[in-house]
């Protein structure tokens, strides 16, 4: 369960949230609304990279002010630009690098790796340099390397923009086939169709909430 | 881009030896070459760099490529030395340069910077006391690895863009927004890192560097 409440935050000169309550538990949730409307500012409460300056957001109970470090482990995030999310200069050595503190022997670690590989497409893959990858190939690296530390959340802030037609059907078909609990930020409502609840942003505030069709025909009313 | 620098993967023994004993022998490895002074033991060197080289199975192309940033200086010492001594002296000075960045060339292409960095943590691992986070000297070094082919792509997009846009010449002109996109990629790179956990500290959750085997 994710809770916020009544969350205010300001980005510079302008109130980037205003006010903003909503809970969830459900499996997927859809996030969308206008450039500028808060959405990014939304998904990273949720992880804690941003603390509100008024409100309160927990995370199954923890609180992400008090408890960042601990949230951050539940919740993985998934950012637009792949190449600002991979760390390492292999891809293999890239995935291992979030199990670098876990605890876990050497050779699990290397298990886990090659396991979240294969069922991701990026099997054999291991020892390619990173930044010879596809665009599409990276934001996979990126999701494997979010999803091998087994987060209980991921959040996902646009992780299809960069991508061609083809690989954002992957990574959209891949996300809602997640067992882990899934809030996707995005401006393609096509990927938002099987999911359970989608919240519409416009202005800093929350001014829908509801099922992907109701939501969606909220937000193009909003658009005009 | 040129492939220098970067693990060249294999299963050759030089792949699999521990990142921190295949250090210890380079660092020997130099020091030997710098003690040896007949040319014809730098010959002999010459022939077991190159027959480690086989050994783990580098690709000339690529053993090239880590000594070819030494052409114009080589080319220069030789020249000096020339002038200053005679030429067997003056070739074996150029041969030991070569020699050394060769084998550290292949210390590289058979090690992965994973590997680097665990022993570069276990060696500073004495200066936490004094408050250096040794993973973080790490981090740092990983960075910078992965962050040169990113600002290369930054730079070379940058550079599309302008031609695009009908503007050449002035190179000088690409700099601001070449600065502009790096920072914005470091400010993105540091939430991502927020994010992964890079933040954590060291004996949060047991950390183990012991990767030796
Ligand atoms: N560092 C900052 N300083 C000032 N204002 C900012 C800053 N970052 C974001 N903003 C502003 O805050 C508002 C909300 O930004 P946010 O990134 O959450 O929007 P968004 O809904 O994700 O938009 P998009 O669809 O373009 O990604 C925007 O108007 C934005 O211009
Ligand atoms: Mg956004």
């Amino acid at each position: 369960m994710i809770t916020v409440e009544d969350v205010s935050h300001r980005l510079g000169e302008r109130l980037a949230l205003d006010r903003v309550s909503v809970d969830f538990a459900e499996h997927r949730v859809g996030v969308i609304g206008a450039n500028g409307s808060g959405k990014s500012t939304f998904a990273r409460l949720l992880n804690g990279l941003i603390v509100p300056d008024s409100g309160r957001v927990t995370v199954d109970g923890l609180s992400t002010a008090r408890d960042g470090k601990e949230v951050r482990r539940k919740v993985g995030f998934v950012f637009t630009d792949p190449d600002a999310q991979i760390v390492m200069p292999t891809v293999a050595e890239d995935v291992a690098f979030g199990l670098r503190r876990s605890g876990l022997p050497r050779a699990e670690i290397t298990r886990r790796v090659s396991d979240v590989l294969d069922r991701f497409g990026l099997g054999g893959f291991d020892d390619r340099p990173a930044h010879l990858l596809s665009g599409g190939e990276k934001q996979l690296l990126a999701l494997c390397s979010v999803l091998v530390t087994e987060p209980a959340t991921v959040v996902c802030d646009e992780p299809t923009t960069l991508l061609d037609l083809r690989n954002a059907r992957l990574i959209g078909a891949l996300l809602a086939g997640l067992a882990q609990r899934i809030v996707l930020v995005t401006h393609d409502l096509a990927m938002l169709a099987s999911f359970d609840r989608v919240l519409v942003f416009d202005d800093g505030r929350l001014v829908g909430d509801d099922v992907p069709a109701v939501a969606v025909g909220r937000y193009r009313e909003l658009m005009g | 881009m040129s492939p220098a620098g970067l693990y060249h993967p294999g299963a050759s023994v030089l792949h699999r030896l521990p990142a921190g004993l295949k250090l210890a022998g380079l660092a020997a490895g130099v020091t030997g070459l710098l003690l040896l002074d007949q040319l014809w033991w730098l010959g002999a060197a010459a022939v077991v760099v190159a027959a480690l080289h086989a050994v783990a199975r580098v690709p000339a192309r690529l053993a090239l490529a880590q000594v070819r940033p030494l052409l114009w200086f080589g080319a220069f010492l030789l020249g000096a030395q020339l002038l200053l001594t005679d030429w067997q002296r003056a070739l074996s000075v150029v041969l030991t340069l070569v020699l050394s960045v060769a084998l550290a060339g292949l210390v590289t292409l058979t090690t992965r910077v994973s590997a680097m960095l665990d022993v570069a943590e276990t060696l500073l691992g004495p200066l936490r006391r004094v408050g250096v986070r040794p993973d973080r000297v790490g981090l740092v070094l990983a960075l910078t690895i992965r962050g040169v082919p990113v600002i290369a792509g930054i730079a070379g997009t940058v550079r599309e863009a302008h031609h695009a846009r009908g503007s050449v010449g002035r190179p000088w002109a690409l700099l601001v927004p070449v600065l502009v996109r790096v920072l914005r990629h470091a400010d993105a790179l540091g939430d991502a890192l927020a994010a992964r956990g890079a933040d954590d500290e060291p004996g949060s959750r047991h950390g183990t560097s012991s990767d030796r085997p």
